[in-house]
């Protein structure tokens, strides 16, 4: 346990280089952006005086390595600017958005996990068969069909012809008030505060779009472990179990899928991350308040505050999930330690 | 139990404005369509990013809140338009904060007797030192209100006089019809300064960050839940002094990015009005049962070709005249309007009639007219030049361009489309105006000719993206900017501008943009000039 610890000190140092570099990095890109943050936050009748005016405002009329300087030190007080689009502190955004946008993905990769997994293993042990025959189907069209369209038709025909589906305004409809902040996942939040109708509604907005995200992610999961499953199942353990006398249910799921679920651990982890900064659209058609859209309306304004805070608490994700996955191999595969590294 | 004291908690601990638990009676679940007639719900695609105008960074959507929740000296009256639908009347101004006013013998001030049981929404009297202190944080704090208070001659704090508690002067500069006008735009608005000042800091002298969040208005809405990206919530101020109390209790409006889901929600019946609607949503909606479409053309406001001629063949008048006879106007205005709007291309003489702005431009489809001009102008075998358009307007810039690329193509001219991102879109076309064709939008608040003029017929000016210089016109629009419209001088001068610019085109007009609002089951939506939501004056039916 000690060792493991350790393991995860280290390796959260080592990402401490690769946070410094995504401070760096991100700060050059905005600047390199096209677009002039003065001019646009001028407003409709700005002459050049008031820009010139609001770029002194914005702190743009320092030379960059200053800007800079200003920056990093904000970042290492923990203060990631004020975002010009919002007008609220980036810190704040995020922390209201980045639960929003998680929330959904989870949801959504919870469910297609609970039907890709079973799927790719029932077609994986039974070939050619209808089971696979509906998995290829699923995963074809769940590829090809984009999101904002399964969304669009998703609301179409649940919300706009059957009526069954709440109305798509975001997280919660207008007529409940949020939950107390807690964690910013409205599903905890209001299992926290037992109040049982928010909850509920704050499930129901959430079905729609998360399924659309799940059809979506189901693609990639299926096929993974489909193969990782037929792999295994045709590798020369497996063989001998079977030849052991082994029962199919032991060696199905003690040997085969155990280590089958390594490849797919690693596409889950791909997909989260892909999803969760790739679902704009989705976002955008169910006016879900998440971190995606934040993100792209911050970049067509020109809002570098709110693109660095996007990009650097992407960062921090990005590492602490790349930790999370490799502890999970060392728990599924025994073999794998990266202590004697 | 539990339910409440959370709920409470929240109310507390939001970092959005609230108000207390108290003011909120929103019943735990309830269907939207048995929401209660005093609560009108409204979907918008666009951010309020502030509650304070003033501010550094404040974008358009953000000025309703200056609309609903503060209030002006004066403000202007409602006419009915043609089609039933409410709108501003420019003609007529009315009292607001201020129960009359009157100019000074000499004509060099403005004197405003506020009313006597004027009220902050926190109760305090409304004094001449408030709207003195707003008017000096207006003209002060650069950017945006600056400038908006300059078109009305009101540059310096040292203009705004406190003649006693309910008596405020405004000393002018110089004589001009657009100083009353301009104190009802939503920039003038009065702000409570004694809470103001209380948090005014060293720093922050004008107490910016406090207003951004908290306004501090004698508005008939107060501002019970904001939150950016999300929704923000009016609730209504039963003490309103500055008007009749409206008639709705809270006003709902969610942001729903995407257009299609504001449609749907309209077309279900889930919300009461879909403000801001794409013209092809309004056009499929009009006519629908439930759903009222008001299409109202923006005034003062113009979607125009432009011709730069800082370039070379645009020096030349006939080459621009010739592109104005090539633009297939018809087509332009049915497929990237959609046919909301009024036309402006089709004019029936070289000289105007009368002095109404925006009117139909003396140009409409006529290719040979083009090729004939060009080679007058020495360019029959044409010539090659970037049409630009700006991404974030693709809606309509990009049918546009394409349409009226296919028509420049048949008289030689070969215009290749650029696209520019929306971040940089002003910068290149407006400040720096080096875009050598390209799509524009002006439109004046100030609803005069001559103030349009000054804005984008002036050199240097910042919508003369054509960089357009014209003596004549550079006098007479300086001449008539402040003489009043009844003048004897005024309507021929006008009239030598428009006809001056007819011909010499460095604006091709395409057409009127319209402002298309969707309603159901609401009445009482007014267009106005600042094309944001006023909530004032809606009522369930």
């Amino acid at each position: 346990m000690a060792g493991r610890l350790a393991t995860v000190g280290l390796r959260i140092t080592h990402a401490i280089p690769v946070i410094l570099g995504v401070v760096v990095v991100s700060f050059v890109l905005t600047r390199a952006l096209p677009g002039d943050p003065a001019v646009y936050f001028a407003g409709a009748a700005a002459d050049e005086e008031s820009i010139a005016q609001i770029r002194t405002a914005l702190g743009l009329d320092k030379p960059l390595p200053e800007q800079f300087l200003i920056y990093a030190k904000d970042v290492l007080t923990g203060d990631l600017g004020q975002s010009i689009s919002t007008g609220q502190p980036v810190l704040q955004d995020l922390a209201n958005r980045l639960p929003a946008s998680l929330e959904l993905t989870l949801t959504a990769l919870l469910l297609s996990c609970s039907i890709a997994i079973p799927l790719g293993v029932l077609a994986a042990t039974r070939p050619g068969s209808a089971v696979d025959h509906l998995c290829r189907v699923l995963v074809t069209a769940g590829v090809s069909l984009p999101t904002f369209f399964t969304g669009v038709v998703l609301i179409y025909v649940f919300y706009y012809l059957l009526g069954i589906a709440p109305a798509p305004l975001g997280r919660l409809d207008f007529i409940y008030l949020d939950p107390d902040h807690v964690t910013g996942f409205y599903l905890i939040d209001a299992a926290l505060a037992g109040d049982l109708e928010t909850w509920l509604g704050a499930l129901k907005q959430l079905v729609l779009p998360a399924t659309t995200l799940a059809l979506f992610t189901l693609a990639p999961l299926a096929r993974m472990t489909r193969a990782a499953m037929l792999g295994a199942l045709s590798s020369d353990y497996i063989r001998t179990a079977r030849a052991a006398g082994l029962t199919e249910d032991k060696v199905l799921f003690t040997y085969a899928f155990r280590n089958a679920l390594l490849p797919v651990i690693t596409t889950l982890g791909m997909v989260f991350s892909f999803t969760l900064g790739a679902n704009v659209l989705v976002e955008k058609v169910f006016a879900w308040p998440g971190i995606g859209s934040y993100a792209v309306e911050a970049l067509v304004v020109s809002d570098y505050a709110a693109v660095q805070g996007f990009v650097l608490a992407m960062a921090l994700l990005f590492v602490a999930l790349n930790l999370v996955i490799d502890l999970t191999y060392t728990l599924i595969d025994p073999r794998i330690g990266f202590e004697t590294r | 139990m539990t339910n409440e004291t959370s709920r409470r908690g929240f109310l507390k601990g939001a970092g959005a404005t609230v108000l207390g638990a108290s003011v909120l009676p929103f019943l735990k679940v309830l269907p939207a369509s048995a929401a209660g007639n005093d609560v009108v719900v409204a979907v918008t695609g666009q951010t309020i990013n502030s509650l304070d105008l003033h501010r550094t960074g404040t974008n358009r959507p953000s000025y309703q809140v200056a609309v609903n929740v503060y209030d002006r000296l004066v403000s202007f009256g409602t006419k009915t338009l043609e089609d039933g639908s409410l709108s501003y009347d420019y003609s007529v101004i009315e009292p607001e904060v201020a129960e009359s006013w009157e100019v000074s013998e000499d004509g060099m001030a403005l004197i405003f007797k506020l009313r006597p049981d004027g009220k902050f929404q926190d109760g305090s009297p409304i004094t001449a030192q408030d709207v003195k202190w707003s008017f000096d944080r207006a003209v002060s704090v650069g950017g945006f209100p600056t400038v908006q208070m300059k078109a009305g001659s009101l540059e310096k704090p040292e203009q705004f006089e406190v003649v006693d508690d309910l008596t405020f002067k405004i000393n002018l500069l110089r004589k001009s019809k657009l100083t009353l006008p301009d104190l009802a735009v939503p920039v003038p608005m009065i702000i409570n300064s004694k809470v103001a000042l209380e948090h005014a800091t060293a720093d922050d002298p004008w107490a910016m960050e406090y207003l951004h969040k908290t306004p501090a208005g004698s508005g008939a809405f107060k501002v019970a839940v904001w939150k950016p990206g999300e929704q923000l919530v009016y609730e209504r101020n039963d003490n309103w002094t500055s008007g009749p109390v409206p008639a709705v209790k809270r006003v709902v409006l969610r942001e729903v990015p995407s257009p299609a889901t504001r449609r749907a929600l309209l077309e279900r019946g889930d919300v009461n009005m879909s403000f801001n609607m794409p013209n092809k949503d309004a056009k499929e909606l009009a006519g629908t049962e439930d759903i009222t479409v008001a299409t109202t053309p923006i005034e003062n406001s113009i979607y125009c070709l432009c011709p730069n001629l800082a370039f070379e063949p645009f020096k030349d008048k006939k080459v621009r005249q010739a592109i104005a006879w090539s633009v297939p106007y018809e087509e332009v205005f049915k497929t990237a309007a959609y046919g909301r709007g009024a036309p402006m291309w089709g004019g029936p003489a070289a000289s105007p009639a009368d002095i109404a702005w925006p009117q139909k431009f003396p140009y409409a489809t006529d290719l040979d007219k083009a090729k004939a001009l060009l080679e007058e102008a020495g360019y029959a075998s044409g010539f090659e030049v970037p049409l630009s358009i700006d991404l974030s307007q693709s809606d309509w810039m990009e049918p546009a361009a394409l349409l009226i690329q296919e028509n420049l193509a048949k008289v030689g001219i070969t215009a290749s489309v650029e696209k520019i991102p929306g971040a940089n879109w002003r910068t290149a076309s407006l400040v720096e105006k080096r875009l050598p064709l390209h799509l524009e939008t002006f439109g004046g608040w100030l609803n005069y000719p001559c103030y349009y003029f000054f804005w984008a017929y002036q050199e240097g000016h910042l919508f003369n993206s054509s960089n357009y210089r014209n003596e004549e016109v550079e006098a007479l629009t300086s001449e008539t900017l402040h003489m009043p419209v009844d003048d004897p001088d005024y309507a021929p001068k006008i009239k030598r501008m428009i006809e001056i610019v007819w011909d010499e085109v460095p604006r091709i007009a395409l057409w009127q943009p319209a402002l298309n609002v969707g309603t159901r089951e609401l009445d009482g939506y007014e267009y106005w000039f600042h094309r944001q939501l006023d909530v004032r004056g809606l009522k369930k039916v």
